[in-house]
């Protein structure tokens, strides 16, 4: 990968795709061993920048550091600076200052990864800006499916609930069409934007059909969300799109992004049935992560970040 | 009382020689000598007829054009109380530098100019500093409540044009309602800015494929041609004269082209960045292209640029709105909605829409100069006996937008680094030399 960040899912072609996760793969075998630790990235420094609470992906972009013998360092938005009301431009002029290979960023807002790139002279990775994209997300999620199914290429990929309000959605509708998938949107019609159709989806707002589909991809229905009224009641959306074992076959694989909400968009015995890939992600999210900071970070290393200037600028000449 | 306001200086003493001289509304159009003498257009002849005046100033005006100097109905000029982003002078100074010889400040500044005494402050500060006249709005409701009118007779008193609550919406049309019924009494143009809250909030650009596609909550047309249709209804109803600020969608230039038809005392403005840029633009989440009302579809371009050509959109007006730029410089959905205008409006659409063929030169300078019959000020003529409201422009030269930087004490411009087709040289504002552009040799007498 001859790139600097990882931004978006979009920045990555199939070629590029089928590389990391073939290197995921290899990194698969690294947690079997005793000693589980590989000095790929010794003496790199990574920052994980966590401006939203997140417990999997900040901890497991923590373990493919560490297990790749890099440095870590956690900065959550509480109990920072941030809370003081320092900008965003300014902690990332701060942070770089300690010389980071890589920024592992995590922002409430759409475009703050890419912001931070322009920003700073280390190696940028998006994890989740907004309501608009969480590309390692999508690479974990088609590096789990990969497993299980092997090529995507035809498949049928429903993606079921709060399509509005998810950045999963709109990194994995991108990913699995570059991987040759077949991507329907169904959940109410106040959380699936008709727009999306645009990118070559289809729109669905029941379940009737939900047996077409190799993979059920449930999004979590957020509980925030329901201040405003997208929908009547969380009844009302239980009944009609909760995944159930009724609802899922048993050819069909079950995934989710986490964390889930037992009982709303998952019933509790699917998310334990044998079709659920759900804990295979979460294993799959630490060795994708690996992935993609070795590609960054150890094949292409990134320009050194300027050394800080010690020495004072020369005065400037005063005019006679 | 004079409506506008600006600081005194020397009357122009000036002969601008061989300009191609166009103002439509006096049936100019063709090379001309342009004597201005005391501040006033003294005489106008063929080219290289007039002889210079003693102490007189001779501009070679060859190759070059002369418009009627424009006249901006909405520019915020941030005074009193965020100077920081843009004062009276530097604000007047960026619309001299583009062609502007009158502008129409905004009251939605803090505080809310809502009461005599501030337009009164106001009028004194534009005499000591504006380098061109400034008029100005009084809101219509008390620190922009949207609740209860302000003093509106008292306001039109001590000089306020009109009024308006600029920035915000009269969400309840009770209100709205009242202040149409008080114009009655007190005059002024009710200008208004139209957004339905319930259907806009929270929303950062156009409601449509690339917000849905970078997952930002939208702006619908709705929120804006929801309103436009209520208050025209009301205006109808009220006889009211109204104004309908920065129309951004189609379904708002058909709304306001049939309130027209059926008699309906409405006038509508269009901002360049809505004339010349789409939702498509904003996909690399430039904070400098997020504004409100946002840029929308090409379909509703289109449609600005057609109410221009037709005349449903009376006049050009460039929401001229100068931010800070830690106000900018943050991720999108969290930047300050605005972008600067006055320096730009001309270039842009002269380039934009005139050298491609898709609006007249004269369609487009009369929309520039419009903006005075709108606010019920006096249009800019290029006739003798009038006063001397000018600008001078290269439509040649292309230059960077903001390569020598601002007038303007903010940068936050939609159209930065853009390169532009036509470019101001000279203005003449109420008499008097407002802006010379910097590199431009000034022949010799």
């Amino acid at each position: 990968m001859s790139r600097r960040h990882l931004l978006s899912i979009s920045d990555l072609d199939r070629p590029e795709i089928e590389r990391l996760l073939a290197r995921a793969a290899s990194f698969a075998e690294v947690f079997g061993r005793e000693v589980r630790k590989v000095p790929a990235l010794r003496g790199r420094l990574v920052l994980n920048l966590f401006y939203e609470a997140s417990t999997r992906t900040r901890s497991s972009f923590e373990l493919a550091a560490k297990t790749l013998s890099a440095d870590v360092q956690n900065f959550a938005a509480a109990g920072s600076s941030v809370e003081k009301g320092e900008s965003l431009k300014d902690t990332v002029a701060t942070l770089s200052a300690y010389r980071p290979d890589a920024i592992v960023i995590r922002s409430p807002y759409a475009g703050a990864a890419a912001l931070v790139a322009s920003w700073t002279a280390a190696s940028v990775i998006n994890a989740g800006d907004g309501k608009h994209e969480h590309p390692t997300q999508a690479l974990l999620d088609l590096y789990t499916l990969s497993r299980r199914l092997g090529s995507l290429d035809g498949r049928r990929v429903w993606i079921v609930g709060d399509v509005l309000h998810s950045r999963v959605a709109r990194s994995n509708i991108l990913a699995f069409h570059t991987m040759g998938a077949h991507v329907t949107l169904c959940g109410p019609p106040t959380l699936v934007p008709r727009e999306l159709a645009a990118l070559g989806c289809e729109i669905r707002y029941d379940l009737d059909d939900l047996r077409e589909a190799d993979v059920v991809y449930a999004l979590r229905m957020q509980n925030e969300r329901m201040s405003e009224p997208f929908v009547p009641s969380l009844r009302e959306y239980v009944a009609r799109y909760q995944i159930t074992p009724r609802r899922l076959g048993p050819r069909q694989l079950l995934m989710h992004p986490g964390p889930v909400n037992r009982g709303v968009e998952l019933s509790g015995d699917v998310i334990d049935s044998p079709q659920s890939l759900i804990d295979e992600q979460v294993q799959a999210g630490v060795l994708v992560r690996m992935a993609v900071l070795y590609e960054l970070l150890a094949v292409a290393p990134p320009e050194p970040a300027p050394v800080l200037e010690l020495t004072p600028p020369a005065p400037e000449p005063q005019p006679a | 009382m004079t409506v506008l306001v600006a600081a005194g200086g020397p009357s122009a003493q000036l002969l601008i020689r061989g300009a191609h001289a166009l103002d439509p509304r006096a049936g100019v159009d063709g090379p001309a000598d342009v004597l201005v003498r005391d501040g006033m257009i003294a005489e106008l002849g063929g080219p290289g007829t007039l002889p210079a005046p003693e102490g007189a100033e001779v501009i070679d005006g060859a190759e070059h054009h002369l418009f009627p100097g424009f006249v901006d109905p909405h520019v915020h000029l941030r005074t009193p109380g965020q100077e920081h982003k843009e004062d009276m002078e530097t604000g007047t100074r960026a619309a001299a530098a583009g062609g502007f010889c009158a502008v129409v400040a905004m009251p939605n500044t803090d505080p809310v100019v809502d009461s005599p005494e501030l337009v009164g402050a106001l009028r004194e500060a534009a005499a000591r500093e504006a380098r061109v006249p400034v008029g100005f709005l009084g809101a219509i409701t008390r620190g922009l409540d949207g609740l209860a009118l302000t003093e509106m007779a008292e306001l039109r008193e001590a000089g306020a044009l009109g009024f308006t609550d600029d920035g915000r919406p009269v969400s309840s049309a009770e209100v709205l309602r009242l202040a149409m019924q008080y114009q009655r009494l007190c005059g002024g143009v009710l200008a208004l800015h139209e957004e339905d809250l319930s259907l806009s909030g929270g929303g950062a650009l156009h409601e449509g494929r690339v917000a849905a596609e970078l997952g930002i909550r939208g702006i619908p047309s709705l929120s804006e041609s929801t309103m436009v249709a209520r208050d025209l209804a009301l205006a109808a109803h009220e006889q009211a004269r109204v104004h309908i600020q920065h129309l951004s969608c189609e379904e708002s230039v058909r709304a306001v082209a049939a309130a027209r038809e059926s008699g309906t005392r409405v006038s509508a403005e269009a901002c360049p960045h809505h004339l010349l840029l789409t939702d498509e633009d904003v996909r690399s989440l430039d904070t400098s292209l997020k504004m409100n009302p946002p840029v929308r579809t090409e379909a509703d371009r289109q449609a600005l640029i057609d109410g221009l050509r037709t005349g449903v959109i009376d006049c050009v007006a460039t929401d001229h709105a100068p931010h800070a730029r830690e106000e900018k410089e943050v991720p999108f959905e969290q930047a300050a909605m605005g972008t600067t205008g006055l320096e730009t409006a001309f270039a842009a659409l002269h380039d934009g829409l005139v050298v491609p063929g898709v609006l007249s030169l004269s369609v487009l300078v009369e929309r520039l100069t419009a903006g005075a019959e709108v606010m019920g000020l006096p249009v800019p003529r290029i006739a003798p006996g009038e006063p001397a409201n000018l600008c001078l422009a290269d439509l040649n030269a292309s230059w960077r937008a903001g390569e020598a930087g601002w007038e303007s004490r903010s940068q936050n411009c939609c159209f930065a680094g853009r390169r532009l087709q036509g470019r101001m040289l000279l203005t003449v504002a109420d008499g008097r030399v407002a802006y010379r552009e910097r590199s431009w040799a000034l022949a010799p007498a």
